[in-house]
């Protein structure tokens, strides 16, 4: 079987300007923040970033690396807002397509599934659809005749997960009480990465936590530490403390230089 | 019990949001609308279902009876069994509520969470909100962006706002043309008051006082759901 152990900065040098790359986790949870960093430092830029977004979607704002966010929302979570998501958006400095959180699953599924859309009841009757012309609806071919949301497929060049286990082939293990989307982001994406605690030779645990499967992955980064500030139960919680002191330097442009150059290390 | 304070009738509100809701999953977003769905259960919905926030439905003694990551709470969206309590930046006439952001969506003056959960909320299941600050900037004549479906915009057939539970009455949209309606003012409210804290004019026949609670329910909130009294720095009196 195939050795797909590879560096955070090898990832990172397949992802090229104008490219949709998929960040896992939910809000300030799981977030593969040890490969968002070496984004961040790499050269790429116009980015589509497609993400249920926390610190990953403000700290790529706030490199200039977005041209394109999709989200369902940005939050911290114990911090409600991100500050560098909202001064991107108060100065229109990116385009957003913002979803409701069940359209943006559906549109992964979609992606996965090879299918051009897939229906769904949400988004009709709100905005969503008002700010986002390019969303359209289809009609029930049956008797009952529903207008439905066509949520298109949320096709990816690149997915960024961050799990608790993994093997060198690239079998990927959660250990906390919720697998997030992680799955459905590689099932959408063309190349699929995967950044993990600790690799181990043989997996602990329910086979049910084995949420990726090596045909489901093309690189393996091991990378202790690798949701950053963001919570990684039960290896661990998130870090309050470097969460705040990340927000409170994101509402301050003169401390930020500060803060992101010591952040990055 | 005296000095039933106005977070405690908050509470008994909230609790009542629920009456008859039976084998449903309450979700409910806030400090308020969560010490009334667990009320509700230790009293007149013990059959409702609970997560902790995270991914673990749990009973009232704190076990965990089931699991619920969130692709699975979406499941339960679409499937229709819930009730949503969820807060509101604006909520207007129609009962459309605004989380996502204030002034022009393509430059907004003031970015909010998102859309999250509201679209697909509101056109399945039962929705209601919590409003602890009633005032004229959250209670709008029309909503700067819609993220929560109002009755004027209602689509399909599961669309169902329940209420608004404000820090100074409860509301609801059983009226002709479902614009919003003062079904019962807080203890010591006026209806005159809670209009001044409106920026659209309000139905206002038939008001009632709201209810206060049980000497049981205050017993269940003082000593068992909220014993530290965060409920009352979120509603001062």
């Amino acid at each position: 079987m195939r050795d797909k152990r590879m560096t955070a900065d090898e990832v990172v040098g397949g992802i090229k300007d104008g490219m949709t790359v998929g960040i896992g986790g939910w809000g300030s949870r799981r977030k593969p923040m040890t490969l968002v960093k070496a984004l961040l430092r790499s050269p790429a830029k116009d980015l589509t970033v497609v993400t249920y977004g926390g610190a990953d979607a403000g700290l790529l704002c706030a490199a200039g690396k977005v041209r394109k966010l999709v989200y369902g929302f940005v939050s911290l979570d114990s911090i409600p807002y991100d500050p560098w998501f909202k001064r991107a958006r108060e100065t229109a400095a990116i385009e957003v397509l913002e979803l409701d959180e069940g359209m943006f699953q559906t549109g992964l599924r979609a992606a996965g599934h090879r299918l051009p859309f897939l229906p769904i009841r949400a988004g009709l009757g709100s905005d969503v659809l008002k700010h986002a012309p390019e969303l359209k609806t289809v009609r029930s071919p049956y008797d009952d005749g529903e207008e439905l949301v066509a949520m298109p497929a949320l096709k990816l060049d690149v997915a960024l997960v961050h799990l608790n286990r993994a093997d060198k082939h690239g079998n990927a293990q959660y250990l906390g009480p919720d697998p997030y989307f992680d799955d459905l982001f590689c099932l959408a994406a063309d190349r699929r990465y995967v950044s993990c605690e600790q690799i181990v030779e043989t997996f602990d645990g329910p086979p049910q936590t084995l949420l990726l499967n090596r045909m489901m992955v093309d690189g393996v980064v091991e990378a202790p530490g690798g949701a950053g500030f963001t919570s990684c139960v039960p290896d661990y919680g998130r870090d309050e403390a470097l969460q705040r002191e990340y927000a409170t330097a994101a509402s301050d442009l003169e401390a930020w230089p500060e803060f992101y150059e010591r952040f990055l290390g | 019990m005296s000095d039933i304070t106005r977070a405690e009738v908050c509470v008994a509100a909230c609790a009542d949001l629920f009456l008859g809701a039976g084998e449903t999953l309450a979700s409910p977003m806030g400090l308020i609308p969560s010490l009334g769905a667990k009320l509700a259960r230790l009293t007149t919905e013990p059959d409702l279902l609970l997560s902790d926030g995270e991914a673990f439905l749990l009973t009232a003694e704190s076990t965990v009876e089931g699991w619920l990551p969130y692709r699975k709470v979406f499941d339960v969206v679409a499937h229709g069994r819930r009730h949503v309590v969820m807060g509101a930046n604006q909520v207007d006439r129609f009962g459309n509520q605004n989380i996502s952001a204030i002034g022009d969506h393509a430059k907004p003056t003031r970015q909010l969470l998102g859309f999250r959960g509201a679209p697909g909320n509101t056109v399945n299941h039962r929705t209601s909100y919590w409003v602890p600050r009633h005032s004229p900037r959250v209670l709008v004549e029309a909503v700067d962006v819609v993220s929560g479906v109002g009755y004027d915009k209602a689509v399909g057939p599961f669309h169902d706002v329940h209420r608004v539970v404000t820090n100074l009455a409860v509301l609801s949209f059983d009226t002709p043309d479902h614009s919003m309606r003062v079904l019962s003012v807080h203890p010591g409210v006026s209806v005159d008051e809670v209009q001044k804290q409106t920026s659209f004019p309000l139905v206002a026949q038939d008001v009632v006082e709201t209810r206060l609670p049980t000497d049981e329910e205050l017993e269940l909130i003082r000593t068992k759901l909220d014993p530290g009294g965060k409920r009352d720095k979120e509603v001062p009196q």
